[in-house]
């Protein structure tokens, strides 16, 4: 099937053979061979983003809630410069995308030519791999890589830069083989005598854990659904990181809700107690684990992860399996039914017993208000609300992040749409974009605040001409929150340039931009102000007026151990929890 | 309720025990000969905060287009594990050895060192570079440029002595290691 065409052409032609239905990007001089071929074609629809930022995030949308390969087409210099933060964002996430690149032709290459970047150069840190074509011979195998790579082992971006020369070059096109890489090859099966030894420890495990991430997602759904099948016969407990939950169901009976610095006070303690720590998938960010001298102080820990590069990085693990979640899953389900092992129920029930103690402290608790909307309120609201649909949630960066990924409840992995390593400011609307894009059926919310909105807010433009019915639902305390409340626990309450002084009316912003807005700052008006914008057939901004000063808790401090944590009904002073070294953190 | 504080006082995100072993480690790199590869390797130990000692890079075998990058290191025995396993996520990386690990390695360099002096500095710089069995590859009235291969310690020794002779200036190549026995990395 080989055909001789051009590397534009080429471009296309290999983004059909890959499945990409959907590309996100925007034009400029050095990608207009690219467009032009995209013009006399119907089968990858062009999403024209407001700007590149946008397009990287949509991408990411798009794949982390469709599980396929997320694709964006930028020009050169700024097109490629704008776009580092959303390839960053996926490097740390873990988020299958190819970004394409265009740029200035191959003989005006280090000339300082206009728009010239050098884009690989740039983004050599930012990506997993990334290609400058040189020649127009290499162009069909580099395109068919990207794509293996991005979406193989762990997942991750990959940067394609394609001098405009290249792309009017003619040559001999060859569709995708199903080779395998001559260097790349993850481990995927896992070895099966560590996985025999993990079994055997977590038969003798009195106080167990599963701690999950982001890599279960990435697993796909079989991995989910085999992590649930594994917590069913073992009868362990079962948390999360912000990155994985969907991945058990938070309805189901073993969740402790997620962990790390605002996770829930049972899921912290059980990880500080526990015996036998099972790493599901997730890499002891520092978010998660608090102060490392003081984690999990008397546990063993397993750690199952398809980057041999996170076994050991940050904490020491006393057993470590490289493969992918989902086969690892699957054999410790088959090996734990065969070699019929059955838990110490007597421990478990005294660890279970324990749990519970600290569940009935009810850290997600806050005090309830008929005056004002509390932004817990409404995030509790917006899930009974739409917990009977198909919902897809994303957020922005924040305390609404993190009162969204504590109050809402996921049942599905693929339903939750956040910047977790990065904590990017801007994600969410592109993201709920690209996500809807990816379920045109489903309904779309991007839980935001007021100031993380506007990094992105020119999408707006897009959801209006795509049609894309998202709801942008923003919890407005006209403070940069998470800043403000950092500056309470760190700085003497001095808000220092986290007030968001001249903000715009979102209501009024929204119709100027030929969408509904809906304003809404009365707890009893609250249910019906949400079933419109859900009933809005077209993206709606919604202005939740919500209480200015409220923190988020529970919240272990910087610098402090998972059993330090500060709970909502603690009377610290919260000035005075953090010491001199956890200043120093972030 | 306070876990143990350890006496050094080390970041509370810092996973080192508090008993801080810093090692030397020879790494054996062998990857394809493309445009940047040095770049990714050499970004790698820069942006994650890792040390080079030295560091060579040679095509090895011309059909394949591969290269073997020796880099030496330093860091406690989890870092150069770290080192390791980041390398080999680098997608153009073929194999990542840490010849240290493997024990018996052989470790050359070469080095030019130009030495400057007149009558009995001269013949003394001479008599050791007999000793040290460096060849003179130039020479003028009032120089001579040695060259030496051996391992970095010898070279080390050759230059001190040479300094107060008239040692002009040094220029080394940095290490190349191979594995001893008939097997490969």
């Amino acid at each position: 099937m080989s055909k001789m065409m051009t590397g534009a052409e080429m471009v296309v032609q290999a983004l059909q053979d890959q499945g990409v239905t959907t590309l996100f990007g925007y034009p400029g001089g050095a990608v207009l061979p690219i467009y032009d071929a995209l013009f006399h074609q119907k089968k990858v629809q062009h999403v024209l983003v407001r700007h590149e930022q946008g397009a990287a995030h949509a991408a990411e949308g798009y794949a982390r809630s469709s599980g396929k390969v997320g694709c964006l087409l930028v020009t050169s210099g700024p097109g490629a410069t704008n776009a580092v933060t959303g390839l960053t964002d996926a490097l740390l996430d873990s988020i299958p995308i190819v970004c394409i690149t265009g740029q200035v032709p191959t003989h005006l290459i280090g000339s300082d030519a206009f728009q010239e970047a050098d884009t690989v150069g740039i983004t050599r840190h930012c990506t997993k791999h990334n290609y400058l074509v040189r020649k127009i011979e290499d162009l069909p195998r580099i395109l068919h890589e990207a794509f293996y790579i991005a979406r193989s082992g762990r997942p991750g971006p990959v940067v394609i830069d394609i001098p405009k020369d290249v792309q009017f070059a003619t040559g001999l096109y060859a569709p995708p083989k199903n080779s395998q890489h001559k260097t790349y090859q993850p481990q995927i099966k896992g070895d099966l005598a560590k996985i025999k030894q993990a079994i055997e420890m977590m038969a003798a495990a009195k106080k167990p854990i599963f701690y999950t991430g982001g890599g279960v997602i990435n697993a796909g759904p079989l991995a989910s659904t085999l992590l649930r099948e594994l917590v069913a016969q073992t009868g362990f407990p079962v948390t999360s990181t912000l990155m994985g939950l969907g991945a058990y169901p938070a309805s189901g009976k073993n969740w402790l809700g997620m962990l790390g610095m605002h996770g829930s006070y049972e899921a912290n303690n059980a990880m500080h107690d526990c015996d036998l720590m099972i790493c599901v998938g997730a890499r002891f960010d520092d978010r998660i684990t608090g102060r490392l001298d003081a984690f999990a102080p008397n546990s063993k820990k397993i750690h199952i992860d398809i980057d041999p590069s996170s076994i050991n990085k940050n904490v020491q693990v006393d057993l470590a399996i490289v493969g992918d979640c989902a086969h690892v899953l699957d054999d410790m389900v088959r090996l734990w039914r065969a070699e019929g092992h059955t838990p110490d129920k007597k421990a478990h029930e005294i660890w279970w017993a324990q749990i519970d103690k600290w569940r009935a402290r009810k850290s997600f608790g806050y005090k309830k208000s008929d005056q004002v909307i509390k932004p817990q309120y409404a995030i509790e609201r917006l899930y009974e609300l739409t917990k009977n649909r198909k919902t897809y949630i994303t957020t922005e960066v924040g305390q609404h992040q993190m009162w969204a990924a504590q109050h809402y409840h996921f049942e599905e992995p693929n339903r939750w749409m956040t910047s977790g390593g990065l904590g990017t400011m801007g994600y969410g609307l592109p993201a709920a974009i690209g996500t809807q894009l990816a379920h045109p059926d489903a309904l779309v919310v991007d839980i935001a605040g007021e100031a993380s909105i506007l990094m992105n807010i020119q999408e707006l433009s897009t959801a209006l001409q795509f049609r894309c019915p998202v709801k942008i639902f923003i919890l407005n305390n006209e403070y940069m929150g998470m800043v403000r409340q950092w500056q309470e626990l760190l700085h003497g309450g001095r808000y220092s340039s986290s007030y968001s002084e001249a903000l715009p009316d979102f209501v009024k912003l929204a119709e100027a931009y030929g969408l509904k807005g809906i304003r809404c700052s009365d707890p009893a008006k609250l249910d019906d102000a949400i079933m419109e914008m859900i009933d809005c057939p077209t993206a709606v901004v919604f202005d939740c007026v919500v209480d200015k000063l409220e923190n988020c808790l529970p919240m272990i401090p910087s610098g402090k151990a998972h059993n330090e944590m500060i709970l909502p009904d603690a009377d610290a002073d919260m000035g005075s929890v953090i010491d001199e070294k956890g200043k120093m953190l972030v | 309720m306070n876990a143990p504080t350890p006496a050094a006082a080390l970041s509370p995100y810092s996973s080192s025990n508090g008993k801080v072993s810093i090692e030397t480690h020879t790494l054996s790199v062998l990857v394809d000969n493309e445009p940047g590869v040095l770049a990714r390797v050499v970004g790698l130990f820069s942006g994650r905060g890792y040390n080079i000692e030295s560091l060579t890079v040679a095509e090895v075998a011309h059909g394949q287009q591969l290269s073997r990058i020796t880099i030496v290191t330093t860091g406690t025995p989890e870092t150069i594990e770290q080192i390791s396993h980041q390398l080999e996520r680098i997608v153009p990386v073929h194999r990542v050895t840490d010849l240290t690990l493997l024990g018996g390695t052989v470790e050359r360099e070469l080095a030019m060192v130009k030495v400057k002096g007149k009558g009995e500095n001269r013949m003394e710089a001479m008599r050791l570079a007999d000793a040290f069995r460096a060849r003179v590859i130039d020479a003028s009235l009032e120089s001579f440029i040695f060259e030496l291969t051996g391992a970095p310690k010898k070279i080390d020794d050759f230059v001190e002595l040479m300094r107060p002779i008239g040692l002009v200036e040094v220029s080394r190549t940095g290490v190349a290691a191979i594995t001893r026995g008939p097997g490969a990395m």
